[in-house]
């Protein structure tokens, strides 16, 4: 195993994600630890914890977790830049033509029937994190205090996540 | 006729016309200075990094309008690979071109980077403590409450029609009941825009 394939192999993990982070994981697993066997599960378990307990997009934290594990500081940024060329090379394609066809009839239909879409999608992230994370009447509390600082606070959002984050400490320790 | 309109530059002109551009002036600097910050503070992952990318570049900065940054992310949930690296390559890149994507992914990646390295060694003691897994049981409720302020945020100026309340019904009830990929929701709704034309043509 060299930096070279460390980089192929989270260029492919990138490249076939859909979905964001979370849709990474198992093919993460499929391909880093079952195919090429550079990772035990209990170390891809503690891969997930972290990518999930720090700040950051999940698949980046993945990938410079895996990637460190590996080969050191260098595998981790070669990693983290593998996983996202995929991504950097598809969006500004994708940009160039939204932006080139902006005034077309055809696509501001198409954008009608997207942008719904996409609230829609966010809603759906929503309600997968609460079905995860509330579990309990402590939590509906903690979601509760974070409503009314987000709704009618109008609160920074980092702002909220520390509240909370103390809070949590407070009642949960 | 088309190939002007390509170059990194045209991206920033256009503010004057139909509203949908709106950029303003950005450096180079506070793009990745504003990613690196939302990068550097969000735990959970890039559904929780849409609420702040939105507050800083369309609600604080003024960067990009409500209805660009819908596009940024319907684009960045088409794509694959991380949600919040792909909506940074898009802001950056309708801000400032190449160099403005480069600017906004860097920033939205480093902290990872640096944060990681830093935690990795150190992970296994503390990861156990209960005082940890009780600040992160306080983070996770929070977190469900500002995507579903985002979902509304975003959901607002765009949902004025029961054909578009449809739709967006439709999408969350396809990625959270029936399991689908979202890349395959975003693909199916721009087919449907196209071929009803929900909401008329104007827009």
């Amino acid at each position: 195993m060299n930096l070279l394939h460390i980089y192929l192999s989270f260029a492919k993990v990138g490249l076939f994600t859909f979905g964001g982070g979370y849709a990474m994981l198992p093919l993460i697993e499929s391909d880093i630890i079952q195919k090429r066997g550079w990772l035990t599960m209990a170390e891809f378990t503690d891969m997930v914890a972290i990518a999930e307990v720090t700040p950051g997009p999940i698949a980046v934290n993945s990938a410079t977790f895996v990637g460190y594990k590996l080969a050191g500081i260098i595998g981790g940024i070669v990693a983290t830049l593998g996983v996202i060329t995929p991504s950097i090379v598809i969006v500004l394609a994708l940009a160039a033509l939204v932006r080139k066809y902006e005034r077309t009839a055809t696509l501001s239909r198409i954008k009608v029937g997207m942008r719904p879409a996409v609230a829609g999608l966010i809603a759906a992230a929503a309600i997968s994190v609460a079905k995860v994370s509330m579990a309990e009447p402590r939590s509906y509390a903690v979601a509760a205090a974070a409503a009314v600082m987000v709704f009618v606070g109008k609160i920074d959002p980092i702002l909220v996540l520390a509240v909370c984050g103390i809070l949590g400490a407070l009642i949960f320790f | 006729m088309d190939s002007r309109q390509v170059s990194g530059m045209t991206c920033c002109e256009k503010e004057t016309d139909n509203g949908d551009g709106g950029s303003k002036s950005a450096s180079l600097w506070d793009m990745f200075w504003t990613f690196f910050r939302i990068g550097a503070f969000t735990i959970g992952g890039g559904y929780v990094m849409v609420p702040l990318i939105q507050k800083d570049v369309v609600d604080r900065k003024g960067w990009v309008t409500k209805d660009e940054f819908i596009d940024a992310l319907a684009i960045a949930q088409t794509a694959p690979g991380p949600i919040a690296v792909n909506t940074s390559v898009y802001v950056g890149y309708a801000l400032r071109g190449f160099a403005g994507a480069a600017a906004s992914v860097a920033g939205c990646i480093i902290p990872s980077i640096i944060i990681i390295l830093m935690i990795a060694s150190v992970f296994d003691r503390i990861s156990s403590l209960d005082v940890v897994q009780a600040i992160f049981s306080g983070i996770r409720p929070a977190v469900a409450v500002l995507i579903a302020s985002a979902a509304i945020k975003l959901g607002k100026p765009v949902i004025r029609s029961a054909g578009e309340l449809a739709i967006a019904a439709a999408a969350a009830i396809m990625v959270s009941l029936l399991h689908i990929s979202p890349a395959l929701v975003v693909v199916i709704a721009a087919l449907a825009g196209l071929l009803t034309g929900i909401g008329g043509d104007s827009r």
